[in-house]
């Protein structure tokens, strides 16, 4: 395992930051994204996936830490930090980060069975993203849907890289990775020829950790309906700041 | 199954060590030409790992060959100075003589040809890696006979082109004085490891990688990271566009390289060192193995180091395998560990958790030849020269339009324009400063001083002639970053490409003052979002230019009439073909 | 004093957001009494009369006669809206942006599971649109204005966003109104 999906060691004793000009307690050690949502204050994100170690990869979480932008999910807490969180220069470059990854991909929304449910479709409307400003990329992605249960459709990854966490941390598998670089970089699975050669299985925390419709379990699409899906009424955070 | 064998034979001889990974698919790479998916199972069987992993490692790195290829290779290099001095003329001179395209094979399946980013050669351009073989001021009359030589099985070495020319324009008192082997190793050995930090404390030494943290406190963190074990890696990864000065450094003074590690290494309490050389040198490899050798022999390596008892230290070579990215400190050590070269996280800073998880100090190899000098001469002597936030020599590597281009050594404190009358340049245009990852200088800037406090850089000055369309020659920078960007995060892996394709739309003509916001916007988006140096400089080159040269842009620029320029030529084509319809009437053909 | 005019174009899509714009229902005895159609598929009138303050498009960009029209409209309206999720990323139509356009017309003409042997013809008269070799949002191609997001979008976010901008000011929609799908 990589060095940088550690988990930040905790100490465990109270400290206080100031985020947005709001005082809050941390445990010293605990990520600042995590000590923010203890507090009911909710940072954008999109690669972090509670009960599974950060990745850092979309950086929709980046704070301003005493000026320095960072991502909160992989940032320590310790005493006296002072953040920005909440601030119209932040969700603004949210935002574009969120539109950069709406035309990185092939995602369209209206054909797709995560919409409703989506975690980047709900980032969108969340950061005020009407539609992306940036030209779409028509890259070509492979579909795999060469396993019975389980349905990988690489058009719609964003990269997150939760799916291949939560198959090695929580599933005790090693079902995804990555390969290639820069903007040819795909998600991979552990087999010569799809994800059928692999041994994943539609109960997996892997496909359950997927924030887009990216993996899907087949057979189950579109159950719910419009209306009485997860962000249809509710925006993407609000449980945190319940 | 051949990839069996091999992988397992291999595999063997690093002792089944998955941490060497990065060295066994080199060595199968070797072997074998290419790394099959059958040989990443291999890999992967044999080290017992999932194969994603292995096939994570060996597709990210440029020097791969994952299909067959030609049994000759030739990587041109095709950067921004290249591009300047007639590398797209040798690229069509090599497709013609090889009868093939860049990017394949020749039909007898004899030659490749590929282009790759900056080789290190900048002052010596056009260039190219000839099966790993440096090939320097390339003319196109000398194509046809190294396409014959290659196709004759001939010694490529002995071709006159076959020659790098380490020539120091300028020697200075640090990196490139007369040098006494060993004699820093000896010095240290007769101090403490505080007393030789605080050698470098009152020498006032900082990182000659660009970024110009202070040395001391760097070796001190390590030092006082509370673990059984600390390392020492030499960063001799200098990937930079322009830059070359490492290249000459280690072909003339790696006396002076190793010594710095072994000092490192009383210093920090450190047993092993690496140094990390980037795939382009590996010409450098042979003589860099004969000088640890000698070193070995002479006490200056080994147990018990001249004579001082329990002072054990040795160094290893690690070869990269063709990642920009790995000039990144952690990343480099990702890559030492067998791994894609992502940076890391931080903190923890590799000085608490680095190499293996231990703590770690990557020093650029100049640094590392200012530790030894400083040992040798005093730090009050080191601080005496340059400014007073910046002390010591810099080596340049300049190069692009200037009489002599090539490696300087000069005092801190230099401006610009002293700068370019010493190279032959007094007509610059721009000035490209540190790299594509610096900033773009305008003549307004040429009084300003090359030091820490004024003009940071690595060291790489690539300089534009009033000719020049800089503007093309940022596209191509943006383009670089695009291509070396690691894809771990999003603004990089996709901020770098929408830059550079709308950086083109306006250098189409079909951009608007509104372009030019956008651009700007998303550029400072790319900046401030993204998880290392890479993307946070990636919009440098856009960015610097923006400001300092607003008029070039201006005049590329149409205005904004509602109506974009959109080519519907261009997308009717296809259509028209398969359909058989003349494309600019919209008739039948006949 | 004159009522605003309004027209309302359609491009590459399904015609959804103007069966969705139909859905305002009995709102539309509202609509008919603030503005003035001009060029629209509702009242089936083909050209432009005059200049018009608000345009609305429905729909991608796939080929040339799309791409003229566009232009045109963008010529014609102060204001311009695009309307849906095809109009603002292509949408539905642009699952064909990945694949080449060779491809996808000889699978229509020449391979289809009812074309017979040698029975294919990819069409080629004349008066037919060229097709682009890939669906193109509305913005490419002009400077849209406002963009409606949906597909469709809802009657209340179309009713919303125009009476909005018919009063002058800037439509802001609550979060149930903006969505994608």
């Amino acid at each position: 395992m990589s060095a940088q999906n550690d988990t930040p060691e905790t100490s465990g004793e109270t400290v206080k930051l100031l985020i947005d000009g709001v005082e809050i307690p941390a445990r010293e050690g605990q990520t600042i994204l995590e000590a923010a949502a203890d507090a009911g204050i909710y940072v954008p994100r999109l690669c972090y996936r509670e009960g599974l170690p950060p990745g850092g990869h979309c950086r929709i979480c980046t704070v301003k830490v005493n000026g320095r932008p960072t991502s909160a999910c992989t940032f320590p807490a310790s005493e006296g930090l002072v953040l920005e969180n909440n601030t119209d220069e932040l969700n603004t470059m949210r935002r574009q980060v969120v539109e950069m990854l709406f035309v990185e991909g092939n995602h369209v929304c209206p054909s797709c069975e995560a919409s409703g449910d989506c975690e980047l479709q709900a980032l969108g409307y969340r950061l005020g993203m009407i539609a992306p400003q940036y030209p779409y990329q028509n890259t070509t992605r492979e579909l795999d849907a060469s396993h019975p249960d389980v349905m990988l459709d690489r058009n719609r990854c964003v990269l997150c890289g939760r799916c291949a966490r939560a198959s090695r941390e929580l599933d005790g598998k090693s079902v995804f990775g990555f390969e290639g670089r820069g903007i040819g970089k795909r998600i991979a699975v552990n087999a010569s020829h799809g994800l059928a050669g692999t041994d994943i299985d539609a109960a997996d925390e892997a496909v359950a950790a997927c924030p887009t419709g990216c993996l899907l379990v087949k057979r189950q699409a579109n159950l719910i309906p419009v209306g009485k899906r997860t962000y249809d009424k509710t925006p993407i955070g609000t449980d945190v700041e319940a | 199954m051949v990839e069996t064998d091999v992988v397992n034979r291999i595999v063997q001889q690093f002792g089944g060590d998955r941490t060497r990974l990065l060295d066994m698919a080199r060595a199968v790479h070797a072997e074998l030409g290419h790394i099959s998916e059958e040989t990443v199972a291999a890999l992967a069987k044999a080290l017992d790992v999932p194969r994603v992993e292995v096939r994570d490692m060996v597709s990210f790195y440029a020097f791969f060959f994952r299909e067959p290829h030609g049994t000759n290779v030739i990587y041109l290099c095709h950067a921004v100075v290249e591009r300047m001095q007639g590398a797209d003329d040798i690229a069509r001179a090599l497709e013609e003589a090889t009868g093939t395209t860049f990017g394949a094979s020749d039909p007898d399946a004899d030659i490749t040809l590929r282009y790759t980013s900056c080789i290190g050669l900048s002052d010596q351009a056009p260039s190219a890696l000839v099966n790993g073989v440096p090939v320097t001021n390339l003319t196109v009359d000398d194509v046809p006979e190294l396409v014959a030589a290659l196709r004759g099985g001939r010694d490529i070495t002995r071709l006159r082109q076959a020659q790098v020319g380490n020539d120091v324009r300028t020697a200075g008192q640090v990196i490139f004085a007369p040098t006494e082997r060993g004699a820093a190793v000896r010095k240290a050995v007769t101090m403490t490891p505080d007393a030789i930090i605080e050698e470098l404390n009152v020498a006032r030494l900082r990182g000659r990688g660009g970024a110009g943290f202070p040395t001391a406190m760097k070796w001190k963190f390590c030092r006082q990271a509370k673990e059984d074990v600390h390392y020492v890696v030499c960063n001799a990864d200098e990937g930079e566009p322009g830059t070359f000065k490492d290249r000459a450094i280690l072909a003339l003074q790696p006396n002076l390289v190793f010594g710095g590690m072994t000092v490192a290494a009383r210093a920090l309490g450190a047993r092993k060192g690496i140094l990390y050389l980037r795939a382009e040198y590996e010409y450098l490899l042979r003589d860099l193995e004969s000088e640890l050798d000698k070193r070995r022999h002479l006490g200056l390596l080994g147990d018990n180091i001249c004579g001082c008892e329990g002072f054990d230290f040795d160094i290893r070579i690690q070869l990269g395998a063709g990642a920009y990215i790995c000039g990144e400190e952690s990343a480099l050590i990702e890559s030492l560990e067998g791994k894609r070269g992502a940076p890391r996280a931080r903190p923890p800073f590799p000085v608490e958790h680095g190499y293996l998880g231990k703590p770690t100090s990557v020093n650029n190899v100049e640094t590392l030849c200012c530790a030894a000098r400083i040992l040798v001469e005093g730090g009050a002597w080191f601080a005496d020269i340059g400014t007073k936030d910046s002390t010591g020599t810099k080596l340049l590597s300049v190069s692009g339009d200037c009489t002599k281009p090539g490696v300087y050594e000069l005092e801190y404190g230099l401006t610009v324009l002293q700068l370019l009358e010493r190279v032959g340049a007094e007509n610059a245009q721009a000035v490209q400063m540190g790299g594509p990852s610096g900033q773009c200088l305008a003549r307004k800037d040429f009084a300003r001083s090359i030091s820490f406090e004024d003009l940071p850089t690595g060291g790489s000055v690539i300089i534009f002639g009033p000719e020049r369309d800089l503007l093309e020659a940022m596209r191509q920078f943006t383009a670089f970053f695009a291509e070396e960007s690691c894809g771990w995060c999003a603004p990089c892996r996709v901020g770098t490409t929408l830059l550079e394709k709308c950086l083109q739309k306006i250098l189409d003509g079909k951009g608007t003052f509104s372009d030019l916001e956008a651009l700007e916007t998303l550029g400072e988006t790319v900046k401030t979002m993204s998880r290392c140096g890479l993307g946070q400089t990636a919009a440098n080159p856009i960015l610097t230019t923006l400001r300092n040269f607003p008029i070039l842009y201006a005049d590329r620029v149409r205005s904004d009439d509602g109506v974009m320029a959109f080519d519907l030529e261009r997308a009717k084509e296809e259509c028209c073909s398969v359909a058989g319809r003349a494309p600019a009437t919209g008739e039948e053909t006949p | 004093m004159a009522k605003p005019r309004l027209a309302t174009g359609h491009f590459t899509g399904c015609f959804g957001c103007h069966m969705s714009f139909l859905d305002i229902d009995e709102r539309i005895l509202e609509l008919v009494e603030l503005v003035d159609f001009d060029k629209s598929p509702i009242n089936d009138k083909k050209r432009f009369d005059q200049p018009v303050d608000i345009g609305i498009v429905e729909g991608g960009v796939s080929n040339d006669e799309n791409a003229e029209i566009l232009r045109d409209f963008r010529k014609n309206c102060k204001i311009l809206i695009a309307m849906g999720s095809c109009a603002i990323t292509g949408g539905v139509p642009a699952l064909r942006n990945t694949m080449p356009l060779k491809e996808c017309l000889e699978e229509a003409f020449l391979n289809g599971p009812t074309i017979g042997e040698g029975d294919g013809l990819i069409p080629n008269d004349p008066d037919l649109p060229v097709l682009l070799d890939k669906v193109y949002p509305c913005q490419e191609f002009v400077k849209i204005d406002y963009i409606l997001p949906g597909c469709p979008p809802s009657a209340d976010t179309l009713w919303a966003a125009l009476t909005a901008l018919l009063s002058g000011e800037e439509p802001s929609l609550p979060y149930e109104l903006v969505k994608y799908d």
